[in-house]
């Protein structure tokens, strides 16, 4: 049985105890003239199998704290672990590695390459992980479109699908390399109320059905309620952590 | 790295940019086109005038003078003896015994030898008179050193000794005079000798100055007009290499004591403008790669920053500074190695078209441009448009992949 066969399957880690992310007094400061404080003193936790909402008024360092989750932005203090690891250490190409294997995103606009097909932009992070072959990957991109309801536009290219479309073959990329965690930037910000919610029903899934943890930036409050866990941000700093037993 | 990874998405950028990517392989091209073009036509001319100097005129010429005033009797034997400003005793001008010399010559000679006598006189047709030089040859050694042999329109050097006094002259002074082929003129020099001679060939130098103004005989028949018997002038040589011609003079130069200058000798003036010819050469085609580069950089550069956004959404996915760097660097060699190829058409294309122009010159031959088709050419206009390409994707893709992905991502809608 190969790795495409079973990639759609919760990880062994899903029962594990150890958070499989976590900001330890995390503190973002860009440097300037006058030096801008993101987010500071953020400590979270999030578990496997996990739908947060991260919800917060702008400015409030939603975003920067999931790139700052995502490996994709550096703490000026503090450290991000994945898995009980610490990542402050790591070189520019571990941290690309971890992207690759552990944290699949989905962006408020689609960010696919506009010259690839759906199926291509999928392919693309596999190729870089090198660990199937040709076939498999196509294989497995081909299954996660038609899992999205996206069988036929497998040959389409971003300016060929629509809004909600596109989004979908953005989560199906973030899905491309069996990544445990999603990490999704205002991810139906961009579209319409039915698409928004084709692509939450997605998330919902991921967790529910998958066995991912999704952590999900979102201004919209009722899509947020929906969540299972909602952590609030004001002026960069986390002010209430809901979670259903707390 | 995954090369095949960097090579596929390399390839699909050039592929799915058809307008941007022709116009950068265009500017490319352009500039490989006609350095090419510049360096076949410099380096074809200069090529060419050596060639000129080299077959027209003998590789090495012995002269009938010394380098150095011969040494005095009380110079050899007094050490502390020197003698300047010595009025030298008249002597008859002339290479003694030149048959000798050549005999003991062709032991080690890397070519042939042969000898002529020259003397300036007036050949006389039908009331009219032409200056003309006339020179002495051997007909059987002289194609060897020169190409006289292949100049011939009528007639054969042969044929000098076909008859009493025989001449040849230059087609076009034989058309100045109205002489035929087995036409009796007279020959006679400034010093008062004087022979009549028939024409037995006609030659064509291509050169007008020569066609009018030259003409052939024996060496004996040279001699009695340049009242010189037993003595001939100069002895001609043409060496198997060329360029070995300086060395192989200097040691006929021991050997026969008389002045012996090479064909770089005789031309070293020539030659030396050379140097200055090929720095302005260089730099004119250097200036052509260097605009071509700035015309590759800018347009490779271009498409680097438009896929700023790409960059950081394939950095966010998990591809390392370095996959990402090196995919643009790929896309801008593909982009410099179709352009130079391209050019290598369009370089080669120019040369033949300017190859076939004719240039028409009252005093030569209906002539063409001369054009060196060297690969070296080639080689250095595409080492040029690679490094300009490197440098073109090099650059950019390095401050984008090295740009946070978080900047690029808030700013992109």
């Amino acid at each position: 049985m190969t790795k495409g066969d079973t990639a759609l399957a919760p990880r062994p880690e899903a029962a594990a105890k150890v958070p499989l992310i976590e900001a330890i007094g995390v503190t973002r400061i860009l440097p300037g003239i006058v030096p801008t404080t993101l987010v500071h003193d953020i400590d979270l936790q999030v578990g496997h199998n996990e739908f947060v909402a991260v919800t917060g008024p702008s400015g409030s360092g939603k975003s920067s704290l999931l790139y700052l989750l995502g490996l994709l932005d550096l703490p000026t203090k503090g450290e991000v672990r994945i898995r009980g690891k610490s990542t402050a250490h790591m070189t520019e190409e571990e941290r690309a590695q971890t992207r690759l294997t552990d944290l699949g995103f989905v962006f408020q606009f689609h960010f696919l390459l506009p010259e690839f097909t759906a199926l291509d932009n999928i392919v693309l992070p596999m190729r870089a992980l090198g660990r199937l072959t040709r076939p498999q990957m196509r294989k497995r991109a081909a299954d996660l479109l038609d899992s999205l309801g996206l069988a036929e536009h497998r040959h389409k290219r971003p300016d060929q699908l629509s809004g909600g479309q596109r989004q979908r073959v953005a989560v199906a990329r973030a899905l491309a390399n069996d990544a445990p965690l999603i990490l999704a930037d205002e991810p139906t910000g961009s579209l319409d109320s039915k698409s928004s919610e084709q692509v939450f029903q997605i998330l919902r899934d991921l967790v529910d059905d998958r066995g991912k943890t999704v952590v999900a930036v979102t201004h919209d409050l009722d899509l947020a309620a929906r969540m299972d866990r909602r952590v609030h941000l004001m002026d960069g700093g986390i002010v209430s952590d809901e979670s259903p037993g707390g | 790295m995954n090369f095949g990874l960097v090579l596929d998405v390399a390839w699909l950028h050039v592929r799915s940019h058809g307008r941007q990517t022709l116009v950068a392989m265009a500017g490319v091209a352009t500039g490989v086109g006609f350095s090419i073009m510049m360096a076949a036509l410099m380096q074809g001319s200069q090529d060419d005038f050596i060639r000129q100097l080299v077959n027209a005129l003998p590789h090495i010429t012995v002269q009938d003078e010394r380098r150095h005033a011969p040494e005095q009797p009380a110079e050899t034997a007094f050490d502390a003896v020197r003698i300047y400003g010595l009025t030298p005793e008249v002597r008859r001008r002339g290479i003694k015994n030149p048959l000798a010399i050549m005999a003991s010559l062709e032991g080690w000679l890397p070519g042939a030898i042969a000898p002529s006598v020259n003397v300036q006189g007036i050949i006389r047709y039908a009331s009219r008179d032409v200056g003309t030089s006339i020179y002495g040859i051997d007909p059987r050694r002289e194609p060897r050193v020169s190409e006289l042999v292949d100049q011939m329109r009528e007639g054969t050097l042969k044929d000098l000794y076909g008859a009493t006094n025989a001449i040849i002259i230059g087609d076009r002074l034989a058309e100045k005079i109205g002489a035929r082929v087995g036409a009796n003129i007279t020959v006679q020099t400034s010093d008062g000798a004087r022979i009549n001679a028939q024409v037995v060939g006609l030659f064509h130098a291509g050169v007008r100055s020569i066609d009018e103004g030259t003409a052939y005989v024996l060496v004996r028949t040279a001699q009695i007009l340049a009242r010189q018997t037993g003595l001939v002038n100069a002895l001609r040589m043409r060496v198997n290499d060329p360029m070995a011609a300086r060395s192989v003079a200097a040691r006929v130069e021991r050997e026969t004591g008389y002045k012996s200058v090479s064909w770089q000798e005789a031309n070293e003036d020539l030659l030396s403008t050379f140097v200055i010819r090929n720095v302005i050469m260089y730099t004119i085609v250097g200036a052509i790669l260097l605009v071509a580069s700035f015309g590759t950089y800018n347009i490779i550069s271009t498409i680097t920053y438009e896929k700023s956004r790409d960059i950081a959404i394939m950095k966010s996915l998990g591809l390392t500074e370095r996959t990402v760097r090196t995919m643009f660097v790929v896309e801008a060699q593909m982009i410099g190695l179709a352009g130079g190829l391209i050019g290598f058409v369009l370089g080669y294309g120019l040369c033949v078209a300017l190859g076939s122009l004719e240039f028409k010159s009252p005093f030569m031959d209906t002539s063409h441009l001369p054009l060196a088709y060297s690969p070296v050419h080639y080689a250095i206009a595409m080492l040029v448009a690679l490094a300009s390409s490197f440098a073109a994707g090099f650059m950019p893709a390095r401050k984008a992949a090295r740009m946070h992905p978080v900047d690029i991502i808030r700013g992109a809608t």
